[in-house]
């Protein structure tokens, strides 16, 4: 599969994308830069995590007039899978393509470190190898993960099972202690209502080979191949 | 033209800046502080000189760049000189 991970002037977590999908998992992976304007032969994007633009105004405003940005809005409106990470998600909520925004963490500081989350949703294409209330460990690092929105547009996001991720305990209760950075509803990743375009705060793909201590991440990406192979036509599932 | 634009966050909205700095402010001893909001406020130089078209276009910075209309509200100045 060809996945596009597109670099922002203050992207940081391109590579790390780039080498999951390419040397862990054995497909190609197009590091694609920020000032391009098509998508042709990609079959899923990545928006990776950062500093895009150095987080200036407002994180991920600036970088969602990006050229690609155009580009990244129509791929998903005809249906391209779309994965935010951290500032990625912060992207893909600035332009539109996931409802809400990010709000300052609670205490107000970065927070750099492991934290628990639940599998709220396993049919989604971005978790699909995952059971429906399994608990992944998964490291954040971030200063606005704070996720809000709207009471409405929750209701919305339950109703329609959007939320995917939550902060929990290790045995899986979403607990106000277990929301690090006080994030409405403990959310730490939600889909869009058509089910193609995902943001999450944590990041997966540092922690997707064994020799990182942690391959709970792999899934995610895994996922997303095993959607695409079904979405072409092809059943055979990954042999990685 | 010059223009002067606050952004502030909507009411309701969790703001962790402005309770840190009330707590501050309550520590220094400010005991008559009952709430701090803390918001964006930017100067916009601009070549115009017609004030409507000036004002219209304020407006569509706003909502297209420098306020989040899901968190925030916006309000413009233009100097008049």
């Amino acid at each position: 599969m060809n996945f596009g991970v597109v670099v922002f002037p203050g992207s940081n977590c391109d590579r790390d994308c780039a080498y999951v999908l390419s040397e862990v998992l054995g497909h190609q992976a197009h590091l694609i830069w920020h000032q391009e304007t098509t998508l042709d032969g990609i079959d899923a994007v990545i928006l990776p995590g950062g500093f895009s633009y150095g987080d200036y105004l407002r994180t991920g405003a600036i970088a969602r007039f990006s050229p690609i940005m155009g580009a990244v809005q129509q791929f998903a409106t005809k249906g391209g899978m779309v994965l935010g990470i951290c500032n990625g998600f912060q992207i893909l909520l600035e332009v539109g393509l996931l409802p809400g925004a990010m709000l300052r963490n609670r205490e107000l500081t970065f927070i750099c470190k492991e934290v628990y989350v639940k599998v709220e949703n396993a049919s989604t294409p971005f978790t699909g190898r995952c059971e429906s209330g399994q608990v992944l460990k998964l490291p954040i690092a971030h200063a606005e993960g704070n996720y809000y929105t709207d009471p409405v547009t929750l209701s919305a996001l339950k109703a329609n099972a959007q939320i995917v991720f939550r902060y929990c305990s290790l045995e899986g209760k979403v607990l106000t202690d277990s929301n690090p950075n006080g994030s409405l509803d403990n959310i730490a990743g939600i889909r869009n209502a058509a089910g193609n375009v995902m943001g999450l705060m944590p990041h997966p793909e540092r922690c997707a080979e064994n020799a990182l201590g942690n391959e709970d991440g792999k899934v995610l990406f895994l996922s997303m191949v095993d959607a695409l192979k079904k979405a072409s036509g092809n059943s055979t599932l990954a042999s990685v | 033209m010059k223009a002067r634009v606050r952004v502030t966050l909507k009411p309701g909205i969790l703001d962790p800046q402005g309770r840190a700095i009330q707590q501050a402010l309550a520590t220094l001893g400010f005991t008559s502080v009952e709430g701090v909001r803390v918001g964006k406020y930017l100067e916009v130089e601009l070549n115009e000189t017609d004030k409507a078209v000036a004002e219209s276009t304020l407006k569509a910075m706003c909502e297209k760049l420098l306020a989040n209309p899901v968190i925030e509200n916006y309000q413009c100045d233009l100097d008049s000189h």
